[in-house]
């Protein structure tokens, strides 16, 4: 059984982002050896994310390095991998469901005659071949979806799978990958690139729990920001939110912003339009508070609450931060 | 300047939106224009108003009511379009899609500049540009938040989970852009009218001599072996605050252990 090749996405810090784990968790389940590529980017793989490889069950790591070529391009980053996946005979390609990874996809499709699953949530192998589960129109149908190539890309969303540690501990080999991109991967020039600064809160596309703003908040996210470190979430936000200027751009959740899958989400102020709705419904728990009853997000929630956010959401801070003493 | 604008008519997302033997229903009657695709059309015309020549041909792959979508585009502003029209691609995949639309824009005469949307409210999966400009092999500029043509480079701005970037390449090249670009406009009573009177040319497979095993069920690497709707969420809570909402919800969260 071939091996399975994980896209070590990192930080310009050179640590693993978290759903990295989950998709080398996924990838041992598949059979076959799990190898990683670590794109050369500036960050390299320090000591103690070689040492989490280990643990994790990686086995070789393959430092992929472009000649004088920039590995942030799509199309330079899909050259390496195509020439790896070549060179080490993996049948597929795991990798974490971020438009940047869904460029490298499509560009592996055309070069590699891949077969593609984006927003997979699980992924299994039935008779030799690779069978990825996916829901698609907003969260309200469940599909699966068979891979027919010999080669797969799939793009695992985050909170897909409980990340585990292998039994047993390896020590990954490093081995390198150059290669020299081709003309026209070169072609886009990434004239500025600006890392966004660390938060202190997870990643929105990854958070296990997730805070929700919309326009009930009326611009104050304060209550919101206090539950979000109490819970250790992150902070989303609506359309209407972002537009206002209430926060960033970035905090944006829906089809055309970050999609989410959180275990738990909370949205307050949220009214659960359409275009949100398709960026959080797949989420395990969904809880609303709105004073207005008749908001959509009722119809989709496991928990409602009919009320005051302002009075509400700090009202359950202060007793999470009573139960957890 | 000769710009081409891909679209794709989906069902409206607030229909009641379903698959039937894995493929997206496409006969439900409340099929629009994709409302992202509006954002690629306003794109398109504005940089040629900027340029103050050029012509803007929007192309659509679809059945029979997909005209709609190339109408809407008309009307926009939209000089000619194209429909490519054939049973044969029923079922395609992501790729087998950018082969038609690939094959569809040389047959135009190519363009100097291709914009699309950033994603197809249906699918979602964002791969048909990237594939399109990967086809055409042309540079990808996807996720475009804004985007200046100066002379002949093109350069956008755009917004990634952990960074923004600023890219640039020379034309030919592709661009998708997101709900960020622009502010689509309406079609007024004037472009409507003029609409009316501008071509809608209808291709099929053979007209773009392209081979139908590439496209459709036969063309494509992804299979979908099941489908269902989701189950309906059970156990689902609803309280009205009485005045203690925020301790009874975290006693929940904690007893489901989802804190």
């Amino acid at each position: 059984m071939s091996d399975t090749l994980v896209l070590l996405d990192h930080t310009a810090s050179g640590a693993l982002r978290t759903p990295v784990r989950e998709l080398v968790t996924l990838a041992r389940s598949l059979g076959g050896g799990v190898t990683g590529a670590w794109a050369v980017d500036g960050a390299e793989p320090s000591a103690q994310t070689l040492a989490e490889l280990g643990a994790l069950g990686v086995t070789q790591v393959y430092r992929v390095t472009a000649d004088g070529a920039d590995l942030h391009a799509a199309a330079v980053l899909a050259e390496g991998l195509a020439g790896l996946l070549e060179a080490t005979g993996a049948s597929t390609l795991l990798a974490t469901s971020s438009f940047e990874n869904k460029e490298v996809a499509a560009h592996l499709a055309v070069a590699t005659g891949a077969g593609v699953v984006t927003d997979a949530d699980a992924l299994e192998r039935v008779d030799g071949a690779l069978v990825a589960g996916k829901t698609v129109f907003a969260g309200t149908w469940t599909t699966r979806c068979a891979v027919r190539a010999a080669l797969a890309v799939v793009l695992l969303k985050a909170n897909s799978v409980v990340a585990a540690d292998a039994d047993a501990p390896v020590e990954p080999q490093v081995t390198e990958h150059a290669f020299t991109a081709s003309a026209s991967a070169t072609r886009v020039r990434v004239v500025e690139r600006t890392e966004r600064p660390a938060t202190g809160r997870p990643d929105l596309g990854s958070a296990h729990i997730v805070v929700t703003g919309g326009r009930g908040t009326e611009g104050d996210f304060t209550p919101l920001e206090e539950l979000a470190d109490v819970l250790g979430a992150a902070v989303g936000a609506t359309r209407v939110a972002t537009d206002e200027g209430w926060i960033g751009h970035d905090a944006q959740i829906g089809q055309t912003g970050v999609t989410i899958s959180p275990r738990l989400y909370i949205g307050a102020g949220v009214s659960g339009a359409v275009h949100h709705r398709g960026g959080m419904q797949a989420s395990g728990t969904i809880v609303a508070i709105n004073s207005d009853p008749d908001a959509p997000i009722f119809e989709i929630a496991d928990y409602g609450v009919v009320g005051d956010l302002t009075t509400v959401v700090p009202q359950l801070t202060a007793e999470l931060r009573r139960l957890k003493g | 300047m000769k710009i081409v604008v891909c679209v794709k008519y989906v069902p409206d997302i607030q229909s009641d939106r379903r698959l039937v033997d894995g493929r997206t229903a496409r006969d439900g009657g409340d099929g629009t224009l994709n409302e992202l695709d509006e954002n690629a059309l306003e794109a398109a015309l504005s940089v040629v108003e900027a340029a103050g020549e050029g012509s803007v041909v929007v192309v659509t792959v679809g059945p029979d009511d997909a005209v709609d979508a190339v109408r809407k585009g008309l009307q926009m502003g939209a000089d000619e379009a194209v429909h490519v029209l054939d049973d044969a691609i029923a079922g395609s995949d992501a790729l087998g899609t950018a082969r038609v639309l690939a094959a569809a824009v040389r047959h135009v005469g190519g363009a100097d500049l291709v914009v699309t949307g950033m994603a197809g409210l249906d699918g979602l999966t964002s791969l048909v540009p990237t594939a399109l400009a990967s086809l055409l092999d042309v540079p990808a500029l996807p996720l475009a938040a804004s985007l200046e043509v100066t002379g002949s480079t093109v350069r956008v701005t755009r917004n990634l989970d952990h960074a923004s970037e600023v890219l640039e390449a020379d034309l030919p090249a592709l661009v998708s852009v997101t709900d960020q670009a622009n502010e689509p406009r309406y079609p007024n009573f004037k472009g409507i009218m003029a609409a009316k009177k501008k071509p809608v040319t209808t291709l099929t497979l053979a007209d773009l001599g392209l081979d139908a095993t590439l496209v459709g069920d036969a063309g494509s690497r992804t299979e979908v072996l099941e489908a269902a709707p989701r189950p309906a969420r059970e156990d689902r809570v609803l309280v009205n605050d009485t005045g203690d909402a925020g301790v009874k919800l975290a006693a929940y969260l904690v007893e489901n252990q989802l804190v």
